[in-house]
């Protein structure tokens, strides 16, 4: 079989529903190889379905074409693509008993009764459920059922297998074994599969090739290993795997400040570049005070099985930390990284953000400043009551513990000034560069994050510089905890 | 072109079910006693229809027995499904099958074993309201029970035991937490059986009182008899009752739309 | 006496009995007694030798079947279109095809009549006609209602799956769609075929009566014929059974039961 010709491919598909306009595919290009086991990776509502299901002919795109062997299918309706799919809960006819579902396909083909039988005798026996003919669909169990979909599918010998979340509804162990098993299967039938799951271990597990999406959008498409080693965007590095992602800049040939310290680092960036620094928990050591590159105090310590789970606090930057070794709450610790577990990505944008908290009288406040903003506009729907308290949309009291305000500003719309106490927060200048027609500085301050700021006026290194930051240039997003 | 005939088709049979009813609307407000020329505009008939003391009575009566008949309904089926639910398995099928035969068997039947029963082998008087409330409730109380039974039956029977566990006893356990559960199944099986109070003619015929009518029996017994002005007053029913049932189903609409709504501004914010 | 959960149950057990269990050992008790209070087989014997009860029966017989047919011919393809279209307020669109079941029955009918009039002149001249027509338009939601609930239920993955297995939309159809909407098909019919059999008062407001069973109860009942009215009462509750276990029992939230 030619691995090298290109079974399907995805040209610049987007799909806008027509009834609330909502873009659910954007712009996406695929090509994929016959044979291959691509994953289409993604949190919900990312878009992976919608993409599947155009392949299969179900939604139509909205722009963009499909081509399948080369030729375009986009006219083509489902029952005429050589395309089946394995659909999320199995879609089995509950009216028809097992040998009827399976049938299915081959009787639209009018295939003869004789052969039906025997076919459906050699893909029961594939999956494992032999003699399953004249058994009626409800009294399957949940992984049973599941064969039966995966059987019904591949007896009508698809040039492509369409899996849906397929092991979505069974439980942990029923999943393990169905991942290797439906690996098996792929390796032995060489028909391509594609496989939409938003279980990140599932898709490294079995994938040949991942693309990871987002909003609609590709992240990052490759094997299982360039994704999880070389994430290409901080939203890839916080899907797959558990990181700690820091935004920061480029201070130097090889050398990168973020989480409050100067990192030496492999990827080669220029020099002011603002960057996104990934570093998995367990590439970080932890090592005697004053002997790291940044310091900090032990915040919690969980205990795993395998390892621990440490959180330090650096500031205000927290780095979690996987390591067979122990500590104590409320140890000072240094911490280092070494520079080839350092993956830089090139940031996106330069927006600073920055986590502000909320008081005891319901208001934001940062760095000991109230904001002079408006809970009730960040919080939707929501309300405040005479003593304070915020209700939310549904008249419930909001407490402040369980949500987490995070404000972000852009490096335009922040001033510096020598008068200390004008600005929000104070610090010191660790960097400047100069990009044509302004400075972009990062200023380190008292708190521990690195702030960017643009100025068309030249300051100094280590200048001690106060921040004003306009409320109204904030826009503040809200997380739940 | 495709989705323009089954536009065609949904509107056509919208227009048969309510043709005859909008043009007895344009033509409750005319001068005339037929389907026909329209002479003129007029308020008569609803003059008429509010101020004969016969219409009135039938009116306020088919009211009142709607009314009686659906609370002693409600009261009676929920309870049914209450104890039905918490008896013995056997004793809960039993109540359950019996409570079936009225909701399969025919209106002409129940009425008239009713009667038979009451008034044949009892000789209880028809006058005394007894056999047609009776014959009410045994129509509505079945559908109050069936409407209540799957609000029970999703009901986690553990909150019901957590607040004996609390100190409450059975009745205080049953009325402030039980009850409150099936609301919505008591709700709308009072709602139903004012509706199939409102619409029964069988059970009336064979338990009312001879002086007594409900709005149909009224009006099937009206569609025989000539006089024109009763017949016209009656479209002027029909639109005041179409009018009731239109603005019912609004509100309905308006308050699903609106709990639409919340709920999904609750659900942004929950992310 | 101390107060149980289970004790809530009796007033409505005794109910039951009072007004559903008894009425029917009463009406048993007549069919088979003659007016002296002696058992007797006459009554039985009489209805089926009776051919003008005989003719009643069949007569009653095929009108309901007719109107069911009639109804299930109209309220199918309503239904799958209300069902499958994509329309946003589609709970407003069915229930403004449910609505009409709220407004008395007889209303509707005085108004079918009027207009009825106009196009035959003369009602009495089709008479098994208007009949069909005047249950047709009574009972028509309560066909349409059950059947779109099924449908609307049926999970849309299906239909995807069986044309994802080669079927083209007939083919989906008809063997994926209609068998999975038979429930909501027999639950609409034993709504309809029920009282088209013995809902006499449609036809008589459209001045025809005479020939179904409920008004020969009604004939019985105005003659203060007890034995011969419960005999005919009997026969159609033994039909009544018969059709209920056909159609596997009615839905029980069927009737009347949208949106409540």
């Amino acid at each position: 079989m030619d691995r090298t010709e290109n079974i399907i491919e995805l040209k610049n598909i987007t799909k806008i529903f027509d009834d609330d306009g909502f873009t659910a595919v954007d712009n996406f290009n695929l090509e994929v190889k016959r044979g291959e086991f691509v994953t289409f990776l993604g949190p919900s509502g990312c878009g992976k379905t919608t993409t599947l299901r155009m392949i299969a002919g179900f939604d139509v795109p909205t722009s963009g074409d499909i081509l399948l062997n080369g030729k375009s299918i986009i006219g083509l309706p489902p029952y005429k693509r050589p395309i089946n799919t394995v659909f999320q809960r199995y879609a089995l006819f509950p009216h028809m008993n097992i040998y009827n579902n399976i049938a299915f396909g081959l009787r639209q083909k009018k295939t003869p009764e004789e052969e039906i039988r025997r076919r459906v005798r050699k893909v029961l026996d594939l999956v494992d459920l032999e003699g399953f003919e004249g058994r009626s669909v409800s009294t399957l169990s949940g992984g049973q059922q599941q064969r039966i979909a995966i059987a019904r599918a591949l007896i009508n010998e698809p040039e492509i297998l369409l899996l849906d979340e397929p092991l979505g509804a069974l439980d942990l162990k029923m999943r393990k074994e169905m991942q290797l098993e439906l690996k098996a299967m792929h390796d032995k039938l060489g028909i391509t599969f594609i496989y939409v799951t938003h279980d990140q271990e599932e898709a490294l597990t079995m994938s040949d090739k991942i693309v990871v999406m987002n909003e609609g959008k590709t992240q990052q498409i490759g094997t299982p290993e360039d994704i999880y080693n070389e994430p290409a965007t901080a939203f890839v590095a916080d899907f797959i795997g558990e990181s700690n992602i820091f935004s920061g800049v480029m201070t130097g040939k090889l050398r990168a400040r973020f989480c409050g310290g100067e990192f030496l680092c492999v990827d080669d960036f220029p020099e002011g570049t603002h960057i996104t620094a990934v570093v998995r928990p367990e590439d970080v050591e932890i090592v005697p005070a004053g002997t790291g590159i940044i310091s900090g105090v032990v915040d919690s310590v969980i205990f795993k099985g395998m390892h621990y789970e440490i959180t330090v606090l650096s500031g205000r930057n927290e780095m979690v930390i996987q390591t067979v070794n122990s500590a104590r709450p409320g140890d000072r610790v240094g911490l280092r990284v070494d520079p080839e577990n350092i993956h830089i990505i090139q940031a996106e944008d330069h927006t600073n953000s920055f986590p502000v908290d909320i008081n005891s009288a319901h208001r934001l406040e940062y760095n000991g400043h109230t904001l002079d903003t408006s809970l009730t506009r960040i919080i939707k729907g929501s309300k405040r009551l005479e003593n304070g308290s915020i209700l939310d949309a549904n008249g419930e009291v909001i407490d402040p513990a369980r949500i987490r305000i995070q404000a972000s500003i852009q490096p335009e719309d922040i001033e510096m000034t020598d008068d200390q106490d004008a600005g929000l927060v104070q610090g010191t200048i660790s960097n400047l560069i100069y990009l044509g027609d302004h400075y972009s500085y990062v200023i380190h301050t008292e708190l521990e994050q690195d702030f960017v700021v643009y100025d068309e006026d030249l300051w100094n290194m280590d200048d001690r510089v106060s921040l004003l930051m306009p409320v109204e240039k904030m826009t503040f997003t809200l997380r739940k905890k | 072109m495709k989705r323009s005939l089954r536009g065609l088709f949904l509107v056509l049979v919208l227009l048969i079910l309510y043709l005859p009813i909008l043009i007895l609307v344009v033509y409750s407000f005319t001068t005339s006693t037929q389907i026909g020329a329209i002479r003129g505009f007029s308020l008569h008939n609803y003059v008429t229809l509010f101020t004969t003391p016969e219409l009135r009575d039938m009116i306020t009566g088919t009211l009142a027995l709607a009314l009686g008949s659906a609370v002693i309904a409600t009261v009676l089926g929920t309870m049914g499904a209450i104890g039905a639910f918490y008896s013995s398995r056997r004793t809960g099928a039993v109540i359950s099958t019996v409570n079936q035969i009225p909701v399969v068997n025919a209106d002409v039947v129940t009425g008239f074993s009713i009667c038979i029963l009451l008034v044949v082998v009892f000789h209880i008087s028809k006058d005394s309201y007894i056999p047609l409330v009776a014959g009410h409730v045994t129509l509505c109380a079945p559908f109050v029970f069936l409407s209540v039974m799957p609000r029970i039956r999703q009901m986690d029977p553990s909150i019901y035991e957590a607040a004996l566990d609390l100190g409450a006893t059975p009745f205080d356990a049953l009325m402030q937490i039980v009850i409150p559960q099936i609301v919505p199944g008591i709700i709308s099986g009072f709602a139903l059986a004012i509706t199939l109070s409102l619409d029964d003619y069988f059970i009336a015929t064979y338990t009312k009182p001879a002086m007594f009518d409900t709005i149909s029996t009224y009006v099937v017994n009206a569609t025989k008899g000539s006089q024109t002005t009763i017949k016209t007053a009656l479209w002027a029913l029909s639109t005041v009752i179409f009018v009731i049932v239109v603005l019912i189903v609004i509100g309905m609409n308006l308050r699903s739309i609106r709990q639409e709504r919340a709920e999904k501004t609750g659900r942004r914010l929950h992310v | 006496m101390h107060f149980s959960r289970k004790n809530l149950g009796i007033p409505y057990a005794v109910f039951l009995a009072v007004f559903v269990v008894a009425p029917l050992v009463v009406l048993l008790f007549y069919a088979f007694t003659n007016g002296q209070g002696q058992f007797t087989m006459e009554n039985l014997t009489g209805f089926f030798t009776d051919p003008n009860a005989l003719g009643t029966l069949f007569y009653s017989l095929l009108i309901a079947v007719v109107t069911t047919a009639v109804c299930l011919l109209i309220a199918y393809p309503t239904a799958y279109l209300l069902a499958t279209s994509k329309l946003k307020n589609r709970t407003v669109i069915v229930m403004l095809f449910v609505m009409p079941m709220w407004i008395n029955f007889s209303l509707r009918i005085t108004a079918l009549k009027e207009i009825l009039t106009i196009l035959e002149g003369n009602l009495a001249m089709h008479p098994f006609l208007n009949a069909v027509i005047g249950m047709t338009y009574d009972f028509l939601p309560f066909m349409i209602l059950p059947i779109y609930t099924t449908i609307s239920k049926l999970d849309g993955a299906l239909r995807e799956a069986a044309m994802d297995l080669g079927a083209d939309r007939t083919r989906t159809f008809l063997e994926i769609t209609l068998p999975l909407s038979l429930p909501g098909i027999l639950s609409g019919v034993s709504m309809v075929f029920l009282p088209a059999m013995t809902n006499y008062v449609v036809l008589d407001m459209l001045y025809n009566s005479t020939y179904i069973m409920g008004s020969l109860i009604g004939s019985y009942f105005a003659a203060y014929n007890w034995h011969g009215g419960s005999m005919i009462a009997l026969v159609l509750l033994c039909m009544i059974c018969i059709f209920t276990l056909l159609t596997g029992g009615e839905d029980e939230t069927a009737r009347g039961g949208a949106l409540l």
